[in-house]
């Protein structure tokens, strides 16, 4: 148990001035730019916005330099800034298939229509140290470029596996979802919540647990139906106008992850989905959502659950890394009178025990 | 007052929400000043819940949220004009709105879609064009060697 303690206001103003000196480091060294930050550390600013749930690539940016590169603590910065804004509204549904795609791939079909878009990718980088990037000045020359044709618009994988009857189709609901910022987890959840813990989930977590999947703990075997990453139109429908406005453009990576199915007494062997959406360019991310989305859905597929990441109260309820942070990190303050007590326990059992064994060694 | 249709105003709100407080204000200046108004709301910035799709084209599900800047504001003449923009613009906003109120009249329409709306259009069509070029250099040819021309 953790008990108010009072006192040490010097120390602790020290203690951040020395922080913020800390932050700034070598005064000779130019101090950076949250604009650098936000255009050079772009993933780092996607992965602070996707987990701090709060598309703001500024305010990301700001975070991150405040937190001094500590992503966990910049996502608690931002989550913490959001709570001070009003919520206006929620959008229109984000329609992923309208995307302007700069990169578009598909593991199970090789030529398909709008073809494989690798974008600008890591893939295929032969992950070697470039020292080129250590002298600066240097500006890279522009991207080359080509004629899109016709085939800029892409058909979903996953539609094209359903044309056949192939894909299980997803639920056809207009419902409005439920929302974990406005009411507590209770189990079971369901999918829409399930979808949103995910999305907002620590990323080593989601790694770990669809890693966990591949690796046996759940039965899985998936291919990637798609990926796709560019800019969705968001579009909100403000009740003085009455119609549907665009607001801008978000960054946004969606995976597709498609999955055999045994079938059941019902239904005939085909494919289902695990499905992943993140906010920029964080592809290891939406694809490891896609898998736990898959996983969680054993118990509504007829599937056995006996791995954790098919586990939706285990998944869900330890995946956030600010909760996480925010009870391991507890275990710092003072916890004096707490320990007073476990203290006297111990002393009074040792106590008791040496007693004991000296009346032993007496008799 | 059916001086304008839903999709024209749609249309216009959606390339100044894009926009940004800078290219609005470069584009002003070649057109004729804006008229006086009253702000009736805002500028302020909130936040909008985004939503995505279970499986893309499934039920709704919340995704996070996003900061976005909204403002209401009336003309001397009545006409009422709305805002909302993504990210956090309070000049944006405001300027959005005005030029909203004031594209609604017949009268200055077509001088201010000529020189703010049209030329912001174009640039943000640019724009995604050069990002459309730019996927089709990385799209994998496969099995075509012998058609590269």
């Amino acid at each position: 148990m953790y008990v108010a303690v009072k006192g040490g206001e010097a120390a602790i103003a020290n203690a951040h001035s020395w922080l913020a000196e800390e932050r700034r480091g070598n005064p000779a060294v130019p101090e950076i730019g949250t604009d650098q930050i936000q255009e050079q550390l772009t993933l780092a600013v996607d992965r602070v916005m996707a987990e701090g749930s709060c598309y703001d690539p500024a305010l990301a940016a700001l975070a991150i330099k405040q937190a001094r590169g500590d992503l966990i603590e910049a996502i608690f910065l931002l989550r913490a800034y959001r709570t001070t804004l009003p919520r206006f509204c929620a959008t229109l549904p984000l329609d992923t298939g309208e995307m302007l795609a700069r990169r578009r791939i598909s593991a199970t079909y090789k030529d398909l229509p709008g073809g494989q878009v690798l974008g600008p990718t890591f893939d295929y980088t032969h992950r070697l140290l470039d020292f080129a990037l250590a002298a600066e000045g240097a500006v890279p020359p522009p991207a080359p470029e080509a004629d899109p044709g016709e085939d800029t618009n892409c058909l979903r994988v996953t539609a094209m596996l359903a044309e056949e009857g192939l894909m299980a189709p997803e639920e056809v609901s207009e419902v409005e979802p439920g929302d974990v910022t406005r009411t507590p987890l209770s189990y079971p959840a369901g999918r829409a919540l399930r979808l949103q813990n995910l999305a907002r989930g620590d990323e080593g977590f989601l790694l770990s647990m669809a890693y966990s999947t591949q690796r046996g703990y759940g039965n899985n075997h998936p291919f990637v139906g798609e990926i796709r990453q560019g800019e969705v139109t968001v579009e909100i429908v403000p009740p003085e106008l009455g119609f549907a406005i665009e607001i801008g453009d978000i960054t946004v990576t969606e995976c597709q992850m498609v999955n055999q199915f045994d079938g059941s007494r019902t239904e005939l062997p085909q494919f289902t989905r695990g499905y992943g959406l993140v906010f920029g360019r964080t592809e290891r991310r939406a694809m490891s959502m896609a898998l736990v989305d898959r996983a969680l859905r054993a118990e509504e597929l007829g599937e056995e659950v006996a791995a954790p990441a098919q586990d939706e109260e285990f998944v869900l309820s330890h995946s956030d890394n600010v909760e996480a942070t925010g009870f391991l990190e507890h275990l710092k303050l003072p916890h004096y009178v707490d320990f007073q007590s476990e203290l006297e326990t111990v002393r009074a059992m040792r106590a008791a025990a040496m007693h004991e064994t000296m009346r032993e060694a007496a008799e | 007052m059916t001086e304008v249709s839903n999709e024209e105003r749609r249309g216009w709100m959606g390339v100044l929400a894009r926009a940004g407080a800078a290219g609005i204000e470069a584009r002003l200046e070649k057109a004729a000043p804006l008229p006086p108004h009253t702000r009736l709301r805002g500028p302020e910035i909130g936040l909008a819940m985004l939503r995505g799709r279970a499986g893309g084209d499934g039920a709704p599900f919340n995704l996070g949220e996003m900061t976005v800047t909204r403002c209401a504001v009336r003309l001397e003449d009545g006409r009422v004009g709305h805002a909302y923009l993504a990210g956090r613009d309070l000049r944006g906003a405001e300027l959005a709105a005005v030029l909203d109120a004031a594209l609604q009249d017949p009268a200055r329409r077509p001088a201010l879609m000529e020189a703010v709306v049209a030329p912001l259009a174009a640039a943000q069509a640019a724009a995604r064009a050069e990002t459309a070029r730019k996927a089709a250099a990385t799209r994998v040819r496969f099995l075509t060697m012998a058609n590269m021309r």
